[in-house]
């Protein structure tokens, strides 16, 4: 199952960012497939992206002017969140993938969450509501409304839009100030962090995590689980990244249907 | 919280056939509104602020 997810998160990463031309030559894909949202994390402004971010495009539509409900950013997330719920960020995330890879590494000890954990996981609805919401629909400096998530935050911006793009890019390379100093020091602050914690931004940053997590309740993609055959002996709960106990596998909002807990159990009772 | 447990007894459908039935619904009025072509036109030019230097 890991080699599976691995596989599949490697073959999506490269799919939706597949147009090599952008990152040859640092400019970004502008064809018609920028209409629709791939359902994780990633950057619109990857050269190599083929279609749009759907944070992206929600703080896009907020941005307009006055305020219309950002109904195709919804149709996005009800589409991808009743069909897959956080699946997308356990199998279909490029960010994900990053802090997957990362986490194999062998440096330090590894740890399921941060101290705090039961409050840091709120962060992610402070991220979604703070930044994409309020923080895209106010005026700033009472000029022009901004995407302040991608502006202030958003690690898979700089990692996979920013850096190849300065890379490929010398007219960008001359335009660099302090604010991409701020987000580059974010990126390097998560990319530390996971090394010994698993998935630190999604667990406690992320906005499209605090999103499809609402709807892992009643997504199609479920980890079924027959109680009455579990013998209740921890394997799922030992092998699952985010220490979920077999009650809350699924069901809760910080599910991302790894399926680790499927290979761990004993007697098959968990499946999806 | 329980509103979903009670609701998958009562309808013939289940809660996510509800959520994508939502979502086109939501895709449509998105498409009256020309709310694709806002965030095509987002997509499609470099976003100097989400590479962190606008």
């Amino acid at each position: 199952m890991k080699k599976l997810r691995t596989i599949v998160q490697i073959v999506f990463t490269i799919i939706t960012n597949g147009y090599l031309y952008g990152f040859l030559q640092g400019k970004i894909y502008r064809g018609g497939l920028k209409y629709a949202c791939v359902p994780g994390l990633n950057c619109y402004s990857c050269p190599g992206a083929i279609a749009s971010c759907p944070v992206g495009a929600l703080q896009a539509l907020l941005n307009q002017q006055g305020f219309s409900v950002p109904f195709s950013a919804l149709g996005f997330f009800f589409l991808f969140g009743s069909l897959l719920g956080r699946f997308v960020c356990g199998w279909l995330c490029p960010f994900g993938l990053v802090q997957d890879l990362l986490h194999r590494i062998p440096i330090f000890s590894k740890q399921k969450r941060l101290p705090f954990h039961h409050w840091l996981v709120y962060g992610k609805y402070i991220s979604l509501f703070g930044f994409v919401g309020l923080g895209s629909m106010v005026l700033f400096g009472g000029f022009a409304k901004i995407p302040a998530f991608c502006k202030y935050i958003c690690p898979s911006g700089t990692l996979l839009g920013a850096l190849p793009l300065l890379t490929a890019n010398e007219m960008l390379r001359s335009q660099v100030g302090g604010l991409f100093f701020w987000k580059f020091g974010l990126l390097l602050l998560i990319i530390v962090l996971s090394l010994k914690v698993y998935r630190p931004f999604c667990q406690y940053l992320c906005p499209l995590g605090a999103i499809y997590g609402w709807f892992n309740r009643f997504s199609l993609v479920q980890v079924h689980w027959e109680n009455d055959r579990c013998t209740f002996c921890g394997a799922c709960e030992k092998a699952c990244p985010v220490a979920l106990s077999v009650r809350e596998i699924s069901h809760s909002p910080e599910c991302i249907r790894c399926g680790k807990c499927i290979g761990a159990c004993p007697r098959k009772c968990l499946y999806f | 919280m329980h509103f979903w447990k009670h609701s998958k007894k009562r309808n013939h459908f289940p809660a996510w056939i509800w959520g994508v039935f939502a979502g086109i619904v939501f895709f449509g009025l998105g498409a009256a509104g020309g709310q694709f072509a806002v965030v095509w036109r987002k997509a499609v030019m470099l976003c100097m602020e989400c590479i962190g230097i606008g």
